[in-house]
């Protein structure tokens, strides 16, 4: 496991701790990921997942740790490092088109004063097209499905051209077709050796999706990969001892029935 | 040529809260504006002690400052004091605005301000408040004022227009590539402040509110391309100037509140009818299928 991050880790986290209203939300979180792997981070409601990537993004306030993107500092390459927002994050009833919401991945690189150019349109086409979705460049937003609007925010992270992506849910609410187009995408990416970071919850396609897994439930509770890291014991920890079976826990998911460890797991804090 | 001065002085105001108003109301901040035009009464009345003089330039650098503090007041409570925006909001705007209001009876006799002036404003002074230089009239003071303004408006809007869209649509995503949303707030909200005073001698307090929302809510239920949405807006907000001035004439009635009340009416009337997002086209989408 050491082996394969002996050039420079892609996210590096030491020591990390999230609270809200002084509640830990992550705790302790120590990892190190690997460049150019497809990772998957997996946990129940509420673990935090989410939380990880905003605090990785600098988005939230940390109350201790610190996390590195290829050994430096966020703010020292953030062009190399993209973010896919959860979908609901923000209002589809905007008046902007696809194109234009694509074209946001460009601002980072354009600076202050300058506007997208020919050479941005294009670039925004491309990933356009790359997902699938050049036939609706003028589309406005409100007017796209659920996969689609998850497309377009996909072809927004690419057309930053970054070396890492933190993507929360990508899959959610997208049709089993556009899914498997969509990790055929980011499996493509990984090739380029890209770094691919996403928040997933079906159980069930795991092992086949991911090269690495983060599984979370507030702690850390493994980090590497797929193939020794998501077993069954490990699956139990990370939600919580009651089920055997793999299965069980995938049908329970997807019913959101499952309970999950944080209110124990604060209350041991 | 007074009614052209007029006209055009209310036009020009509609235009400047018209171009705020659509980042307002996307940013589901509409209220924010209504704070903030109520909140800078105490910068005025404070400036106007200062210096002494109705002159512009300081009572647009006080009221600024209390725009930026209002707005910074608002954040506080939210975030710190755990309350809810809109409780936040109405704490820190009324409480601002009480304190302007005990600061003009107090010192009634020196400042030549009083409640009426700041809330409806006398638009009809307009032709009378003129700008004299080396003896020479050039023309109503508001006219420079509401232009300098509006033009100062749209470049912000020019030079800031990716990081303000942006910042408007996906704040998250905003930070995370490195643009300031606070830095961009604050910018808007600054450039709200600064709209309110100057605008509140001519129109008061009021019809500022009316159109920093009801045109640029007008443009959201008309089109679904942002680059548009300005564009209408600031139409909306010029036929309410012209279409309410006359009102108020033949009404023989007030001229700020006229143009608030035809602000509204043209919101009314596009709801309604409304090509894309009418209250009627949706009924016929829903019956037709
Ligand atoms: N801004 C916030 N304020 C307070 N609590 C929050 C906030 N964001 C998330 N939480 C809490 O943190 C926990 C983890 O949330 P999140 O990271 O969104 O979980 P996940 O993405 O794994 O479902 C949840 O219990 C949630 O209620
Ligand atoms: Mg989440």
């Amino acid at each position: 496991m050491e082996k394969e991050i002996s050039i420079t880790p892609a996210l590096e986290i030491h020591d990390l701790t999230v609270a809200f209203d002084r509640k830990p939300v992550l705790w302790n979180i120590d990892l190190k990921l690997p460049q150019g792997k497809l990772v998957g981070i997996i946990g129940p409601n509420g673990a935090g997942k989410s939380t990880l990537i905003k605090a990785v993004m600098g988005l939230l306030p940390l109350s201790s740790g610190f996390a590195k993107l290829f050994d430096q500092d966020l703010n020292d390459i953030r062009t190399r490092v993209s973010y896919v927002p959860q979908r609901e994050s923000v209002d589809w009833d905007f008046p902007a088109s696809v194109l234009d919401v694509v074209l946001m991945g460009r601002y980072g690189k354009l600076g202050l004063f300058n506007r997208p150019r020919k050479a941005d349109r294009d670039a925004a086409m491309d990933c356009l097209k790359q997902v699938g979705m050049e036939q609706y460049a003028h589309r406005q937003i409100s007017q796209l499905s659920g996969g689609q609007q998850q497309r377009t925010f996909l072809a927004r992270a690419l057309a930053q051209q970054a070396d890492i992506y933190f993507m929360d849910e990508p899959f959610a609410g997208v049709d089993a077709a556009t899914e498997k187009a969509i990790i055929e995408l980011l499996r493509n990416m990984t090739q380029a050796n890209k770094t691919v970071i996403v928040v997933h919850h079906d159980l069930q396609s795991v092992p086949q999706y991911f090269d690495w897994v983060i599984l979370l439930n507030t702690r850390l509770i493994a980090c590497g990969p797929t193939a020794s890291t998501f077993t069954q014991s490990n699956l139990q920890e990370t939600y919580g001892g009651k089920l055997t079976l793999l299965s069980d826990v995938g049908d329970l998911i997807k019913r959101e029935s499952f309970p999950n460890r944080e209110g124990s797991a604060k209350q041991a804090l | 040529m007074n009614d052209i001065y007029i006209i055009t002085t209310a036009s020009l105001v509609a235009s400047s809260c018209a171009l705020l108003g659509c980042f307002l109301i996307l940013r589901k901040m509409a209220m924010v504006g209504d704070a903030i035009s109520h909140a800078v009464l105490p910068g005025i009345v404070i400036a106007f002690l200062i210096s002494g003089s109705r002159d512009s330039i300081t009572m647009l650098i006080g009221a600024g400052l209390i725009g930026i503090l209002t707005t910074f007041l608002i954040e506080f409570f939210h975030k710190k004091a755990k309350l809810q925006t809109d409780a936040s909001i109405g704490v820190t705007f009324t409480w601002l605005f009480a304190v302007g209001v005990v600061l003009i009876s107090l010192f009634a006799g020196k400042v030549d301000l009083d409640q009426d002036c700041v809330l409806y404003g006398e638009i009809a002074y307009v032709p009378i408040d003129i700008l004299i230089i080396n003896n020479e009239s050039f023309g109503p003071r508001a006219l420079y004022i509401m232009s300098a303004i509006l033009f100062a408006i749209i470049l912000f809007i020019y030079i800031g227009y990716k990081e303000l869209f942006l910042t408007t649509f996906d704040p998250a995503y905003a930070s995370a590539i490195g643009i300031s949303t606070s830095l961009w707030h604050y910018l808007l909200m600054s450039a709200v402040s600064l709209t309110t005073v100057a605008s509140f001698e001519s129109v008061g307090a009021i019809l500022v509110v009316a159109l920093l929302i009801a045109p640029a809510a007008t443009a959201y239920l008309l089109t679904d391309n942002f680059k548009l949405m300005l564009v209408i807006a600031c139409l909306a907000g010029i036929a309410a100037s012209v279409t309410g001035y006359y009102v108020a004439v033949w009404l023989d009635s007030s001229i700020a509140g006229s143009i608030a009340m035809m602000a509204g009416v043209i919101f009314t009337f596009t709801l309604i009818f409304s090509p894309s997002h009418g209250l009627i086209s949706k009924r016929l989408k829903a019956t037709i299928g």
